[in-house]
């Protein structure tokens, strides 16, 4: 034992973990992806226990509406990086362990090349589009990863992809249609901890080679009533061999639009979602004055943006241009959604 | 014949409640008729819904007096 490895005493004492244990600590590297409510306490008790690298990404920074449950974030730190001040309070934590910096996110571009320097993968993420990308991505380079979603005051928790596990896909074959965030839900400021810390439990465990990973399983816990439910599923082969073979895709959000006859023009970004399945004429708000004359004349067209906000715009500039046929959606694609 | 239906996250808050007994004499033994039967109940959103029997996801469509169903929608906060 090096004099260093005093602050690991309590657990090297442990007969599962001893020193070879810490020693596999020590030449672990794992990849937080996203660094809000679940990633935070992952990467605290990660940094605690001794893990050698951890990868931080986020393309965020920290917002004070992320502090009552982001605790690893302070007053101070609004506005900066999360994964910069992330990686602040965590070398203080404990400077033995290396952190590498992300400030972006997960994409088609970066997965697997991020990915594949690593262990295993944390899922810190708030959206089903990176939780499908994040599983892929293991699936091609071979890697583990610890799966954990809230919702108010439930969550859910697995281990993916291990030791030819089943995969994300294998329990939720269809991506859903919409996200359900804890920015427009709300969120118990405690409940990211909880499951952040069994995060962390489950990577310990998997590094270690300890006690029953959760692979196969999907852990739920209600807050509330303190309820816990435990879901056995299995691997489907033939969903983890198409993942393998198909090039790696974003998993797009479909919906449909409640008044199909309608004509619609969706002034959104390419790359916003969900997309409705329904035919609509797309012209982004940046693009419009180069290409507003794709806009019909008549009938009626129903021009909706996210939120409401640029579909107001674009009527505004519709309209200078001798457009009479525009009614703005109030409220953005949510409210049309079937 | 009873089962006893879980539902778990926003599917919870659509039904207005977390669990009940249902009775299958209407409905019959099979688990697609039941998810039909609650979803139109109470209008759930079924969008990326995984059920689970006894526990198990996927295994078995015959539904058994005392079977416990768990409505799963998958979540996404982070």
């Amino acid at each position: 034992m090096t004099p260093t490895d005093k602050r690991y005493r309590r657990q090297i004492q442990l007969p599962e973990v001893g020193i070879q244990g810490q020693e596999k600590l020590r030449s672990a590297k794992v990849l937080i992806v996203g660094m809000g409510g679940l990633g935070c306490p992952a990467a605290q008790y990660l940094t605690a226990a001794g893990v050698g690298t951890l990868g931080l990404m986020d393309h965020d920074r920290v917002d004070e509406t992320n502090l009552h449950r982001q605790i690893l974030y302070g007053n101070s730190d609004v506005g900066m990086w999360k994964v910069e001040a992330a990686k602040k309070a965590l070398n203080r934590l404990n400077p033995e362990t290396h952190f590498i910096c992300y400030k972006e996110g997960l994409s088609l571009d970066n997965a697997v090349d991020s990915i594949k320097q690593y262990d295993l993968v944390i899922d810190g993420t708030d959206n089903f589009q990176t939780k499908y990308l994040i599983n892929d991505a293991c699936i091609k380079t071979g890697k583990p990863w610890v799966y954990a979603s809230i919702y108010k005051y439930e969550g859910q928790l697995s281990v993916f992809n291990y030791q030819n596990g089943p995969s994300y896909r294998c329990l939720f074959p269809k991506a859903p249609r919409k996200d359900i965030s804890c920015e427009a839900t709300g969120v118990i400021g405690v409940l990211p901890g909880v499951l952040g810390t069994y995060q962390a439990t489950e990577a310990l465990k998997v590094i270690l080679g300890i006690g029953n990973a959760l692979s196969g399983k999907l852990k739920i816990i209600h807050t509330l009533t303190m309820q816990e439910q435990l879901i056995s599923f299995n691997r489907n082969d033939l969903i983890i061999q198409e993942t393998k073979d198909n090039p790696l895709k974003l998993e797009a959000l479909k919906c449909e639009l409640r008044d199909s006859e309608n004509t619609y023009l969706d002034v959104r970004e390419s790359h916003e979602q969900p997309k409705p399945s329904n035919s609509t004429i797309n012209i982004p708000l940046s693009e419009l004055m180069e290409r507003y004359a794709e806009v019909p004349k008549e009938p009626n067209v129903h021009v909706f943006c996210q939120s409401g906000i640029r579909s107001k715009k674009a009527i505004a500039f519709l309209k200078d241009h001798g457009y009479e046929n525009l009614i703005n959606v109030e409220g953005g694609i949510e409210t049309l959604l079937k | 014949m009873k089962v006893t239906v879980k539902y778990f996250g926003a599917i919870a808050e659509q039904a207005g409640l977390h669990e009940e007994a249902i009775e299958l004499s209407e409905i019959g033994t099979d688990l697609g008729d039941l998810k039909t039967h609650c979803i139109q109940k109470y209008q759930l959103d079924d969008d990326a819904l995984q059920i689970a029997i006894n526990q198990q996801i996927g295994t078995v469509s015959t539904l058994n007096d005392g079977d416990e169903i768990a409505f799963l929608p998958p979540f996404a906060g982070g």
